[in-house]
């Protein structure tokens, strides 16, 4: 296994600069600093998607578990998940003129969804 | 439906028609704070109000049989890997003051990448399945109308398959759920990007169904080498996930703090645990506290475990604690037991009772040593967080080590946990949402590109499950063999045949648990202890806990096996116990006719522990109806005792008798008898006779009038009495 830094306890010397802080600013900088790590996580959740996230979608929507999972697959097989799960059903649905949740069993059968019009 | 409090749950009514059941309630609740609270004569301030139905502590008879429920939600952990045997468990553990039951998530299941469906049998926990979760609500929901108060009922949302879990507790009615991704990077080797990617969709779900979050920083204490060593880095670890769940909707009062005071006896724990305790709550005013139980010294010895956990919950007292869990006291040996969780439950509920205003009473001094702590351990904390955002962020820093490290920060011992950036489980799965991504549903987190003919994002399908619950897919089984409908075979069969035996987890598993002291080095007596065992018909013994008494003088140990054995209900004979008449009549009809009473030992016999009991006021003798008592002592001849019935114009003799040597006792009572009759007064009094050997028929057949035996009292006597005197009997 990878070992990660060693370092003896240099406390005394790291805490100059917050060793005058009240109490309060010290919080309040607890706070700030957690800020700063967390933004670009948010900021990666609010443009990226995943299969389960996708699946929940579907759930949602009102498929079982075993229909979502077989939709997500054939949209990551055909690397068009970027688009949304929920939105290609819907498409597809649109597009034959059937209810959705038919779509979606259209989809788990191979329905060319990679012919449909996209914006990438 | 109606749950009987003299009779089982029906798993028939529970496992009937669960495709057409909806959960009573969803969404998280605390109990009742009222400022204060009387119980019986007792006032309480740290106390909410009674349950309708409940088991109070022991000592409760002493004190007019009050329950006080305690301010705090009070965990039970339940899950043996069959949901049918766990919900019983539940109703158990609700009677004892339970309302947030916590079930444990089979081995794997966080690696399983979609839902389970079905009820297969689990390990060390239950597969998380709708069916599962939708049976254990609907039995809830009867157990908490038994009881008088909602439960919580709560379970994981981790893994590959976060926010599909999310989705189905949000319609079944989940009310708490673990949520944090940081647990699925270090603890389940799960992409980093993944988890953060995934959390932040599940924590959306849960924020919007008022799910209770409870996060996973207490992990570290269990992992970590020196636990008390990581408090700096829990600090970042609960702030991180903390702000991260409210930067995507949760509200602070619904996201918790898993945290676990990290030390215990020998250490000095309170010098570690206190000021870590005071910290974390001065840093995090703003949310709640979910206080555990510290899981990591618990070995096999459920005394010291129960100990520390009593340690642990006067911190949570000290301090607060919003949710307190209860651990059983031997989760370290073996897969929680029935009895285990009721004595967690019960040993804090008794822990809290006995603190109630403690911080009325008791100050904790920020003046002294403690202040300086807890200001150090937040210092440390906010120079790992500076060095987080030095380092390139939180994947950088996962990436480096710097997480889980046995190195009081900043001190580093180089053996905290590494993880690649595009390694573990489920990596490369995350992609970019493209300028037209839309997801047609409620509670989605990030962007969506919602026609701007639709309101909201599901009126694109009129209604999603959210909001639509009759959109929702049940599924039963998938799976013909492995399911409860299998499994529960046995256990309707013996509950329809009237078979009934032992268990200590499941239904019928006939494990009993016997202690037993051996008198000779260790070694040996390891080995005596489980042959003994066999002599008592135990199949498989094992030993589970062993204390050194002395080396070579005995060791004690406690040994489980299997019963194979079974006792037909038919078969058993309950003899119903007298309705005593009430104080006030008894007391009125001795004062009446100035009852009196003579009693003594008879023989040669020595015993007067037994006698004192029945007759002295303070031990609930029946000088407390007002009888006089005339005690004559030990070794009294049999003559004397009747010679000073007759002096004091007695009622009753009470001849007490514990010897039984060569039937001594009964020879006694015929005397007794015969001596009344030639004196004639036979029939003006009453004879009764005790001792631990005595009943009534061999009172009876010896002349006497009644017989009193082992856990008799004062009012058993006093009841005889006056109803033979009334000529009720």
């Amino acid at each position: 296994m990878k070992s990660g830094l060693e370092r003896k306890d240099d406390f005394e010397k790291r805490r100059e600069k917050i060793k005058n802080l009240s109490d309060e600013e010290l919080k309040k900088r607890f706070w700030e600093l957690t800020e700063k790590i967390v933004e670009p996580l948010v900021k990666l959740a609010k443009n990226h998607t995943s299969p389960s996230i996708e699946r929940s979608v579907l759930l949602r929507m009102g498929f079982n578990s075993i229909e979502a999972k077989a939709i997500v697959d054939e949209i990551v097989k055909k690397d068009l998940l970027g688009h949304g799960a929920g939105n290609i059903v819907l498409k597809v649905a649109e597009k034959e003129k059937i209810n959705y949740l038919e779509a979606g069993k259209k989809i788990i059968e191979g329905y060319p969804i990679e012919n449909l019009n996209y914006i990438n | 439906m109606k749950l009987d409090p003299k009779k089982k749950i029906d798993f028939n009514y529970i496992l009937s028609d669960l495709h057409k059941y909806k959960a009573n309630k969803r969404g998280w609740v605390w109990r009742e704070k009222p400022e204060s609270i009387k119980y019986g004569e007792h006032t309480y301030y740290d106390h909410s109000i009674p349950l309708k139905k409940s088991i109070p502590l022991p000592a409760a008879k002493y004190f007019d049989n009050i329950d006080p429920q305690p301010k705090p939600v009070i965990t039970t952990e339940i899950a043996s890997g069959r949901f049918e045997d766990d919900i019983r468990r539940m109703r158990m553990a609700a009677w004892h003051g339970a309302d947030h039951i916590m079930v444990i998530r089979t081995t794997g299941q966080s690696h399983i990448d979609g839902l389970i469906e079905g009820t297969p049998e689990g390990i060390g926990g239950v597969p998380i399945t709708r069916k599962q979760v939708r049976a254990t609500r609907k039995a809830l929901d009867l157990i908490e109308e038994e009881v008088g108060r909602p439960i919580n009922f709560h379970s994981y949302v981790s893994g590959v398959a976060g926010p599909e879990i999310a989705v189905m507790y949000a319609e079944e009615g989940i009310a708490g759920a673990h949520q944090d991704p940081q647990y699925n990077v270090l603890y389940r080797n799960i992409n980093m990007y993944r988890s953060f990617v995934d959390a932040a969709e599940a924590k959306k779900i849960m924020a919007d169904a008022n799910i209770f979050q409870i996060d996973g920083a207490h992990n570290a204490n269990a992992t970590a080498k020196k636990a008390w060593n990581v408090r700096p880095e829990l600090m970042v670890q609960h702030a991180i996930n903390s702000l991260y769940s409210v930067k995507v909707g949760m509200k602070p009062q619904n996201i918790g703090l898993s945290t676990v005071p990290p030390t215990a006896a020998p250490a000095p724990k309170l010098w570690y645990d206190l000021p870590y305790a005071v910290a974390l709550r001065d840093l995090f005013s703003d949310f709640k506290f979910r206080a555990q139980q510290n899981t990591r010294y618990v070995e096999s010895d459920t005394d010291e475990a129960t100990i520390t956990h009593v340690i642990d919950t006067l911190i949570s007292a000290l301090t607060t604690a919003d949710i307190q869990s209860t651990i059983t006291p031997d989760e370290g040996r073996n897969v929680p037991w029935h009895i285990n969780n009721i004595r967690a439950v019960d040993g804090t509920k008794q822990v809290f009772n006995s603190l109630d205003g403690i911080k009325k009473l008791v100050k904790l001094d920020m003046d002294g040593p403690l202040g300086k702590m807890v200001r150090e351990l937040k210092e440390r904390a906010v120079l790992f967080l500076e060095e987080i955002i030095e380092v390139g962020g939180y994947f950088e820093a996962v990436s480096k080590g710097y997480f889980v490290d046995s190195g009081y920060y900043p001190e580093r011992k180089g053996d905290g946990i590494i993880r690649e950036k595009d390694g573990g489980v489920a990596a490369n799965t995350i992609v970019e949402r493209k300028p037209d991504y839309f997801a047609p549903v409620c509670s989605h987190f990030g962007n969506n590109n919602i026609p701007s003919k639709y309101k909201k994002p599901c009126d694109a399908i009129d209604g999603c499950t959210l909001c639509k619950p009759e959109k929702i897919q049940f599924i039963d089984e998938l799976d013909p063999e492995d399911n409860v409908n299998k499994r529960i075979e046995f256990y309707l069969k013996d509950e329809e045949e009237g078979i009934i035996r032992p268990e200590a987890e499941w239904h019928g598993d006939g494990i009993v648990t016997v202690e037993m002291v051996i008198p000779t080095f260790t070694e040996a007596a390891e080995v005596a202890a489980l042959e003994f065992a066999k002599k008592m018909n135990l199949e498989n013994p094992q030993i589970i806990h062993k204390r050194v008494l002395h080396p070579a003088e005995a060791t004690a140990f406690l040994v489980k096996g299997k019963l194979n054995s079974y006792i037909k209900l038919s078969d058993i004979k309950i003899i119903e116990k007298e309705e005593h008449l009430s104080d006030y009549e008894i007391e009125n009809f001795v004062k009446k006719h100035d009852l009196k009473v003579v009693g003594a030992t008879v023989g040669e016999d020595e015993h007067s522990v037994g006698m004192q009991e029945i007759l002295d006021i303070k031990h609930g003798g029946i000088e407390k109806w007002g009888f006089k008592c005339y005690y004559l002592g030990t070794s009294v001849p049999v003559e004397k005792l009747v010679d000073a019935a007759i002096e004091v114009g007695a009622c009753t003799i009470l001849a007490s008798t514990i010897i039984t040597h060569g039937d001594v006792h009964k020879i006694n009572m015929r005397k007794l008898d015969a001596i009344c009759r030639e004196k004639g007064i036979r029939n003006k009094i009453i004879l009764i006779a005790g001792g631990t050997q005595v009943t009534d028929q061999i009172a009876k057949e010896n002349g006497m009038d009644a017989g009193f035996g082992r856990g008799t009292h004062g009012i058993d006597v006093a009841d005889f009495i006056v109803k033979k005197l009334k000529g009720l009997k």
